[in-house]
């Protein structure tokens, strides 16, 4: 499939699927269930509206999920307090499969998330979002049940504060743009497709996500569309827009670290694949630096992209989910 | 589920009862006051959320459910019988420009952003009554009309509201508009008012040599001081506001060469607001052909004193209602929408519906728990107009 037809027929807007009675209809129909999950860090000023705008608009006006769950890495403020008392299924990810270790990461919450909800699609939501809306749910969602070829929707905000009529730039944000685009360009062309690969907002039929391994940290997003690409092809992929995404933005320091991550995942991903032969061993190390009257140091972080392996080679899932051997 | 509702007593005693259930509509209340608050409406630009509205009428199946001339948002409710109609107002707009932050906190006590209190939970109960009434098991004899008012507030002066009451041929039997804060207020008459703006310009050709030429703030200083000479009675009962002032630039250098003063005037006589305001115009014409400044006022709203009584049954059903909620009443008279209906001679009652404040930052915060109580007794009061005890079958003074 090249790239301008896949644009044309896997590319969504969020009003196409505003219909949500016709999405529950077609839910329904194919026997599906669909849960909701927000991976959590801190995030009470945001939270409690996030919740009660899906309960309220997509559990109990429409049926359309089943389930809103907050995976919780451990928030030292009031999220899993505001979580609960707004209705939502609070879990803290190290208490889930406590077997397995606990690894800090958005990643780590997404990967226990398929191991503890119930749906055959799950839906994931930052839970920053200020302006948040049902649409961020349907939208996604939408495409699933209107195709049984598209497996993965990823979601992106392409609404400027402010245009003019004609042609004008798109694209995602500043790493995608510097790196992601350009990584994509160089060794997959076909996933240049995804305007914004790196937004965290995607829905995923549970048979995909249980066979794809989960990198804990920044990598995640890119891990998945590299994966779903070669297993499944370009078709499998959607995405769609959601107009406007209001959130807290990031330093340029800060989206440094998140490039150093997605590097080492994508490197690494590229070898297995075999689509770069020889890499050597990748350092885990991050400097930036800092200048104090004029004298000049460097700041380290070690930033090590550890990955979850696909749930459906862990036991206790197999045995939740009663797979046979 | 029926619900023996015939009188006063047996209304104000479900009201407890009533309070409880709806705090199964929590979510949906919340989310409504979200969605909508969530979408900016300063006056005169309440097209979308007059879109959302129609929308959520359309859910809710409402009949006739349409927009006006006046941009309003309007959904009627059948009842069973549907000889009487009962409006149920919020105003749409708000003081709030498009390019203020519109995003709401909903923290699990208390909600936060700009307009929540004032007035998008007024807009959140009209969007969620019939679902209340569903819930409670009511059925109304009376159709409810459900109307998000457009240009209310300011240079608006109550467009949208007057427009309807003005062509709509449904016969109206009563009003109640709905305020987000304060719970308590009970406001069922309107002061007499008039507000405007009294701007000083100084022209081009101004000669600024002349002896005192000090520019547009002084001389509005001027027009102040003059005001506040102006004898003001006792009985009735009058005040000038000044409300706001704006005027000259950030430079320090720079000679002012205009200025505004925002000013209201309210009086429980509508002939004393009329003298206070001509008070006011002698003083524009007098220090203009002093100082040579250009002092014009523009008058953009004005309300009629009037409305129903304190021993109105409508007034008196709200303040057993109120009782019965250990609500405590705060009677203030109005300068809102209620002076749409006054004009109309329509008996209407402003409530509100939970406790709130405005933050120096701007921005609103109101309580969740109160809403309920609140809610009970929107319900209540409708519910006794609704069985004719909240009528009183003579035309209003």
């Amino acid at each position: 499939m090249n790239i301008d037809q896949w644009l044309k027929e896997n590319t969504f807007h969020h009003s196409k699927f505003e219909d949500v009675a016709e999405l529950v209809r077609l839910k329904e129909k194919q026997g599906l269930t669909i849960s909701l999950c927000i991976p959590t860090l801190n995030e009470e000023k945001t939270i409690g509206k996030e919740i009660v705008i899906f309960k309220s608009e997509l559990m109990i006006k429409n049926r359309l999920v089943d389930e809103i769950a907050v995976i919780d890495s451990g928030s030292t403020d009031s999220t899993r307090e505001v979580a609960a008392s707004f209705g939502a299924d609070v879990y803290l990810a190290k208490e889930i499969l406590p077997e397995l270790g606990e690894r800090r990461g958005k990643g780590e919450n997404l990967w226990k998330a398929i191991y503890q909800l119930k749906g055959d699609v799950i839906v994931y939501i930052d839970a920053d979002i200020k302006n948040i809306h049902p649409r961020f749910v349907y939208g996604l969602v939408g495409p699933l049940l209107n195709s049984s070829e598209i497996r993965y929707v990823k979601a992106f905000y392409e609404r400027p504060l402010a245009t003019s009529h004609g042609i004008r730039p798109s694209g995602g944000g500043r790493v995608t743009e510097i790196l992601v685009r350009p990584l994509f360009s160089l060794f997959f062309p076909e996933l240049t497709a995804l305007i914004q690969p790196l937004s965290g907002e995607y829905a995923a039929r549970r048979e995909v996500l249980e066979r794809i391994p989960f990198p804990i940290g920044y990598g995640v997003e890119t891990s998945h569309l590299i994966d779903i690409y070669q297993m499944f092809g370009m078709g499998a992929l959607a995405q769609t827009d959601l107009d406007q995404r209001v959130h807290r933005n990031q330093s340029t320091r800060d989206l440094g670290k998140m490039a150093f991550g997605i590097m080492q995942t994508f490197f690494s991903k590229a070898e297995t694949l075999g689509v770069i032969k020889g890499i050597p061993k990748l350092n885990h190390v991050l400097r930036q630096f800092e200048t104090d009257d004029n004298i000049f140091q460097s700041v380290e972080y070690e930033i090590m992209e550890e990955e979850r392996p696909p749930m459906i080679e862990i036991e206790a899932y197999r045995r939740k989910r009663k797979y046979e051997d | 589920m029926s619900t023996k509702t015939d009188t006063l007593v047996s209304i104000i005693g479900n009201l407890p009862e009533y309070r409880k259930k709806l705090k199964d509509l929590k979510d949906i209340i919340i989310s409504n006051l979200v969605m909508v608050g969530e979408i900016p409406a300063p006056t005169f630009s309440e097209e979308k959320r007059v879109e959302f509205m129609l929308e959520r009428f359309g859910e809710l199946e409402l009949q006739n459910s349409s927009t006006d001339e006046a941009g309003n948002a309007v959904g009627i409710l059948p009842g069973k019988v549907g000889n009487n109609n009962i409006i149920v107002v919020a105003h749409l707009d708000t003081i709030y420009s498009e390019q203020v932050d519109h995003t709401i906190t909903v923290q699990p006590d208390h909600i936060i952003g700009a307009g929540v209190g004032d007035n998008s939970l007024g807009l959140a109960v009209i969007l969620t009554l019939p679902l209340m009434l569903n819930h409670l098991g009511i059925e109304l004899d009376s159709n409810l009309v459900l109307l998000g008012a457009s240009r209310s507030l300011g240079r608006g002066d109550l467009e949208g509201l007057r427009f309807f009451l003005s062509n709509t041929e449904l016969p109206i039997v009563s009003g109640v508009s709905i305020e987000g804060i304060q719970l308590g207020r009970i406001s069922y008459s309107s002061i007499g008012m008039i507000r405007g703006e009294i701007s000083c310009i100084v022209p081009e050709e101004y000669d600024w040599t002349r002896f005192g030429a000090v520019g547009a703030i002084i001389t509005m200083n001027e027009v102040i001081n003059r005001i506040l000479e102006i004898p003001i009675p006792k009985r009735p009962r009058t005040t000038i506001v000044f409300s706001s002032i704006t005027g000259g630039t950030t430079t320090f250098a720079k000679i002012p060469k205009s200025a505004v003063l925002r000013f209201e005037i309210r009086s429980e006589s509508g002939e004393m607001v009329h003298e206070v305001l001509q008070r006011i115009e002698d003083i524009g014409a007098d220090v203009s052909y002093r100082s040579g400044a250009e002092v014009s006022i523009d008058i953009f709203s004005q309300r009629q004193p009037g409305g129903i009584d304190f021993s109105h049954p409508l007034t008196r059903s709200v303040r057993e209602i109120m009782r019965a909620l250990n609500i405590k009443p705060r009677i203030s008279p109005s300068t809102s929408e209620l002076a749409a209906f006054i004009d109309q001679k329509i008996p209407a009652v402003t409530l509100g519906i939970t406790t709130g404040e405005r933050r120096d930052d701007g921005k609103e915060v109101i309580e969740v728990e109160p809403i309920f109580t609140g809610l009970a007794q929107i319900i209540g009061l409708i519910l006794s107009i609704d069985r004719g005890i909240g009528i009183e079958h003579r035309s209003m003074a």
